[in-house]
């Protein structure tokens, strides 16, 4: 009977590991939206996208040079917030003093740049699964740990670690770059009041290029990161944008501490959904807790959101 | 005969007359998938073009629509499913829809738009899952009722033209002008004693209800469905938006047109390449957004409003 319930202990504990783990990387990807979405007030649908596009550029470096993904994070960032940055100059500020009946006109457009960039991707690499093969890939750390006098082993997978422990850094950089820095203040200032901020003298719209940039940044890195765990194709994108909204409505929209705290959440639940309901619906338990929050709280989790 | 009817009467008869001239199935086919993309663009239109909600999932209606005549297929309902399901599939379009609208539309901002779009990223994967009902990836296969392509013709006409008259109605009555005054200003209608959340859901309701139709008249027509088909994303819910903006959204034509082009385009593209040609409609996408954001409908209808004020006298008299 012990030997059960240790076993089923064991489940759970792995379980919450993985989903934290996993939870990390959420919370980056979570990270650039939301921060995308405070400054501009709007979702940008191209997030997974742009996610895709970072691991790519982390599988060629890997095929072509033999660079480790790990490494090749410190190419994929400024990549992409070059990318990024470019992305908002010449196609999304354009947009912003067009005339339209319809309202969610910069929406729309990231809409199409996702489109543009998933079928160039297609078009360039093929709808092939592409992996890279670090040897590290299935290597793990065990941790026994004795709980109530039953001696429970812990497997710690190292990929997520290290990638855990690099979206941890990031963030942590973000946060202080926004709290300390003369430009993260400008950020703060102009998500918090645009027009206020231009009286201040801050040039908003280099602010919303810097943004976008440090957003698709930030999504870069964490698609470097996701590479030695999982697999790379054109279509990648799209789950990963929904996944993106799903953690800012969880943390309440353009808050940035709730969008970490929103994509440990999702982590947590796809772990324990994946294990505990059904491998299939994985991604549909995202949209449940959403709907939930949607209901409740609408505000996000802290309640800090703006509704 | 005066001149107005003439203009109405004579592409009326020639669109009626066209399987009686030819027999030729693809261009049929190609005129039946056009009409099938009136019905959806003129369906987002109501919602995203007259009402101001835009939907990146209308998929998920498209899908159950579909579905709805597939399971009754399956449940070994085959001629009865060719003609119960149309209603049917609308039917069940609308309860999802009235389910995702209520908690929605109590709050602004981009929830809805993206709500459709993860609901019916959920529909696809329970497609996916749910194998009893839905046979999975298997899809679902069933011998068509015609075998001639002009009985789909006007029957997909007949639903197109239903549906036009439909929200034509919808948009001369007073609900109509609801749904403009909500687009416009959400703050003023509210003043003003309007309950936006509700007219919201009502225009959703009827968006729904047609877009579930024309699923489920796909489903009758081509005779396979799976979820990757009906709950596609890039192929379904932003091909909508991309018809009813090329067209322009907010008017009435506007869909049509678009339909018209979308189709036309589609099988160039197809054609010419094989792989990613939905790179060309992302293009396409941006381009219309940056340059002509009211549509082809919708640019005309400014440049002629511009010629009159030109051509009219100045109130000022020289």
């Amino acid at each position: 009977m012990s030997g059960q319930v240790s076993g089923q202990l064991e489940l759970l504990l792995q379980t919450l590991i993985s989903g934290l783990l996993l939870g990390g990387l959420y919370s980056l990807i979570g990270l650039g939206m939301s921060l995308i979405m405070g400054v501009m007030k709007i979702i940008n649908l191209a997030h997974g996208e742009l996610m895709m596009i970072a691991m790519y550029v982390t599988f060629w470096c890997f095929t072509l040079a033999g660079m480790d993904p790990y490494v090749s994070v410190l190419i994929a960032f400024p990549l992409l917030f070059i990318l990024g940055a470019a992305i908002q100059k010449f196609l999304i500020a354009p947009v912003m003093e067009v005339e339209s009946i319809l309202p969610e006109n910069q929406v729309l457009l990231t809409v199409g740049i996702g489109l543009v960039l998933s079928n160039l991707a297609l078009l360039a690499f093929s709808a092939d699964y592409r992996s890279v093969p670090v040897s590290y890939a299935s290597k793990a750390i065990y941790w026994d740990v004795s709980v109530g006098g039953q001696s429970l082993s812990l497997s710690f997978s190292v990929p997520m670690m290290v990638a855990f422990g690099i979206a941890l850094v990031l963030g942590a950089s973000l946060f202080l770059f926004l709290a300390r820095t003369d430009l993260g203040r400008m950020i703060r200032a102009t998500a918090q009041d645009k027009r206020a901020a231009a009286l201040m003298g801050i040039n908003t719209k280099r602010i919303t290029y810097v943004t976008f940039g440090l957003g698709s940044a930030l999504v870069g890195a964490a698609g470097s990161l996701l590479v030695p765990v999982y697999y790379v194709f054109p279509q990648i994108g799209g789950p990963f944008t929904l996944k993106a909204f799903i953690i800012t409505v969880l943390g309440g929209m353009g808050n940035i501490p709730g969008a970490v705290l929103g994509g440990v959440v999702l982590g947590l639940a796809e772990a324990l959904g994946s294990v505990y309901v059904s491998l299939g619906y994985k991604d549909a338990i995202g949209f449940v807790i959403f709907v939930l929050v949607l209901i409740f709280l609408p505000k996000g989790i802290l309640g800090k959101g703006s509704a | 005969m005066s001149r107005t009817t003439l203009l109405y009467a004579l592409p009326a008869a020639a669109i009626l007359l066209i399987p009686l001239v030819t027999q030729n199935p693809y261009l049929l086919h190609m005129l039946v998938l056009v009409l099938m993309w009136v019905i959806l663009g003129q369906s987002w239109n109501l919602l995203g073009g007259y009402t101001g909600q835009v939907s990146f999932g209308h998929a998920a209606f498209f899908g159950i629509g579909a579905y709805t005549t597939g399971i009754l297929v399956k449940l070994g309902l085959s001629p009865a499913a060719a003609w119960w399901g149309l209603l049917l599939g609308g039917l069940a379009a609308m309860v999802v829809a009235s389910v995702i609208g209520w908690i929605c539309f109590r709050l602004r901002g981009p929830y809805f738009a993206l709500s459709v779009l993860a609901l019916a990223e959920v529909l696809r994967l329970v497609a996916l899952n749910w194998k009893q009902l839905t046979n999975g990836a298997e899809g679902i296969l069933f011998i068509p009722a015609f075998t001639s392509k002009a009985a789909y013709y006007y029957i997909v006409l007949a639903i197109a033209v239903a549906s036009f008259l439909a929200i034509r109605g919808v948009m001369r009555s007073r609900l109509g002008s609801y749904f403009l005054a909500i687009r416009e200003d959400q703050d003023c209608a509210e003043s003003l004693g309007i309950d936006t959340t509700r007219y919201k859901l009502y225009s959703l309701l009827v968006s729904a209800f047609f877009t579930g139709v024309a699923g489920s008249f796909y489903m009758n027509y081509m005779g396979f469905i799976d979820p990757g088909i009906v709950f596609n994303i890039e192929n379904i819910s932003i091909m909508m938006i991309l018809v009813v903006m090329l067209g322009g959204a907010g008017t009435m034509w506007g869909p049509a047109v678009g339909a018209v082009i979308y189709i036309l385009m589609s099988e160039v593209f197809r054609v010419w390449v094989k792989r990613g040609h939905l790179v060309f409609f992302g293009v396409l996408i941006i381009i219309i957004i940056i340059w002509f954001p009211n549509g082809i409908v919708g640019t005309l209808n400014d440049w002629r409003a511009r010629r009159k004020a030109q051509s009219a006298p100045s109130p000022e008299g020289a």
